[in-house]
């Protein structure tokens, strides 16, 4: 369980990549907004990890079955996200 | 080892793959880099998954459920990304939000389970992210499927308005609200956590119901937040700072992307949220008594043959009448009779932040002919020539002189700068807000009626023709 200092940090941790999320991401130009929001799709897959926990843990039935839906959808976004983010960038050409 | 420097290992690779998501990121900076920025992702992607393989709190029976997951998750995922039209995009990355936070959800659920099952006596922080992470994902699940389903026009795509829909939503949100309270106070309620769960859900689809099409680019892009802010949530729960990290970007970039659509709107957020378009009962102004010219393909063709400079205005009706290549196919022709070609293209063109530009990109237009909003404008002033296809709205005056006008504030693509303009239609009628279009009855503009498809290929074949002649 979360501590009260871990939480401290971890909230540090939230405040500070949101300024890195916003100086990067206000960078990108209008032309690949499309890609940004399917790519950053693909990267809250993230959540896989802490599904793949929930499901490896064997601790009830019930959290094997909701980990593994988890891991299944968080996977989906994975794979869906980078695949359909690659596809897209394929086709932006030079004149 | 022992299984403390087996975390402080997979922690270690965490911060390897943050660092990359961010990296990734910023490869989108320019086309030219961005197909390796979201290869560094991915990258990223790969070896935090690796590393959380060797997380010893895995029992040998958890491997199988989870390869299980990911096999059915990529094999999903990848038929999605294959099979997905361009126009259908917004849909994907709506369902895309929607799984994001239903994830995020089950994990919460899933460890409330576990630490009531293991007798521990939970804590209120944990408790209360335990509960922010079910509600957003919950909220974020239901929202994201009414946005594709309206996307998709599976359902009804005009604000769907319930009578006294905003004090339903109100004790809905009341409600969850109040869940949410009691079951930081007795985690130990699994029910509670079942009753608040279905509150949320509720909740997401009475937020997103009233929306109409026209807006749903705002939906998809705060929904798309709110899977990030889900997935930190998770994080908090599970004491992974890699998922907080990963979602703050998330959220931060669903933010900024928000802004951009409701600015270019010149709505705000809550706005959109809370009043369905046209409700504002604004006078609008009636085009009775003005005269319009309209023009045929020959003559239009000829104006095309011979501009030196044009700027294509397009909108989503272009996308619509699958007339993409059709306009690539004209502008390359004007160009080999050596025309300046660029694409004006409005934020809100397409059904999603960028749309537009991809949508172009598919039918092989050069990304460095793609002009956003403020640089287009900068050039209408030295432009012979502008085609406006299938967009209205964000080419209407009336944003700029009519403060009685529903779209007054809008910025717009101020195409009545340049010399000539030929605007193509289908007919006199009035776009998605039901408003006149002033630049229709402009000196400069001549209209062109017809399928858009049907019209740009007859400008293809006047442009040919006129220079076989020559």
């Amino acid at each position: 369980m979360l501590s009260i200092e871990a939480l401290i940090v971890s909230i540090l941790i939230f405040v500070l990549a949101t300024f890195v999320g916003y100086f990067v991401i206000t960078k990108v130009p209008p032309t690949l907004h499309t890609p940004l929001m399917s790519g950053t799709n693909a990267i809250s897959g993230i959540i896989v990890v802490g599904a793949m926990i929930a499901a490896g843990r064997d601790s009830t039935t019930l959290t094997v079955i909701l980990g593994t839906i988890a891991v299944f959808l968080g996977a989906t976004n994975v794979f869906g996200g980078f695949l359909v983010t690659e596809r897209m960038l394929k086709m932006f050409r030079r004149d | 080892m022992s299984d403390a420097d087996v975390i402080n290992i997979i922690n270690a690779f965490y911060v390897l793959s943050a660092a990359l998501f961010i990296l990734g990121i910023q490869g989108l900076r320019k086309p030219s880099t961005a197909r390796r920025g979201n290869l560094t992702a991915a990258a990223g992607m790969l070896i935090a998954v690796v590393a959380t393989f060797f997380d010893r709190e895995i029992e040998a029976i958890g491997y199988v459920w989870i390869v299980i997951g990911i096999l059915a998750g990529a094999a999903l995922g990848t038929w999605f990304a294959q099979t997905v039209p361009m126009t259908g995009m917004p849909q994907m990355v709506a369902v895309f939000n929607a799984l994001g936070g239903a994830a995020s959800a089950l994990v919460a659920g899933a460890e409330l389970i576990r630490l009531n099952d293991e007798g521990f006596d939970i804590d209120v922080q944990t408790a209360i992210t335990i509960a922010l992470s079910c509600v957003i994902g919950a909220v974020t699940l239901t929202g994201s499927f009414v946005a594709a389903g309206k996307l998709q026009g599976t359902i009804n795509q005009n604000p769907i308005l319930i009578p006294a829909r905003n004090a339903i939503s109100a004790i809905v949100a009341a409600i969850t609200v109040g869940l949410l309270v009691y079951l930081v106070v007795d985690p130990s309620q699994e029910w509670t956590f079942l009753a608040m769960l279905v509150a949320a859900l509720l909740a997401g689809i009475l937020v997103s119901i009233p929306i109409g099409g026209a807006d749903m680019p705002v939906l998809v892009t705060l929904l798309n937040s709110y899977s990030g802010l889900a997935a930190a949530a998770a994080g908090f729960v599970l004491g992974n700072n890699l998922l907080i990290v990963t979602g703050a970007l998330v959220g931060a970039s669903g933010l900024i992307l928000t802004n951009i659509m409701t600015r270019a709107m010149n709505r705000s957020a809550a706005n959109v949220i809370f009043a369905g378009f046209g409700e504002s009962g604004a006078s609008v102004k009636s085009a009775e008594g003005l005269t319009y010219r309209s023009m045929n393909a020959e003559d239009a063709g000829t104006l095309l043959a011979y501009a030196r400079s044009c700027v294509f205005v397009t909108g989503y009706g272009l996308a619509v009448a699958q007339a993409q290549h059709e306009i690539r196919s004209l502008a390359d022709l004007m160009q080999e009779r050596g025309c300046d070609v660029k694409y004006g293209i409005h934020p809100v063109a397409g059904r999603m932040p960028g749309h537009m530009n991809v949508l172009l990109a598919e039918a092989d237009v050069p990304y460095d002919q793609l002009y956003d909003l403020e640089a287009i404008n900068r050039e209408l002033d030295q432009t012979e020539v502008v085609v406006v296809v299938g967009a209205n709205d964000v080419v209407n005056p009336a944003a700029k002189t009519d403060p009685s006008s529903p779209i007054y504030g809008m910025p717009i693509l101020e195409v009545d700068r340049a010399q000539s303009v030929i605007v193509m239609k289908r007919s006199m009628a009035s776009g998605f807000s039901g408003i006149d279009n002033e630049l229709f009855y402009m000196p400069q503009t001549s209209m062109l009626f017809g399928n858009a498809k049907v019209s740009l290929k007859d400008l293809v074949t006047e442009v040919e023709e006129i220079s076989k002649s020559e």
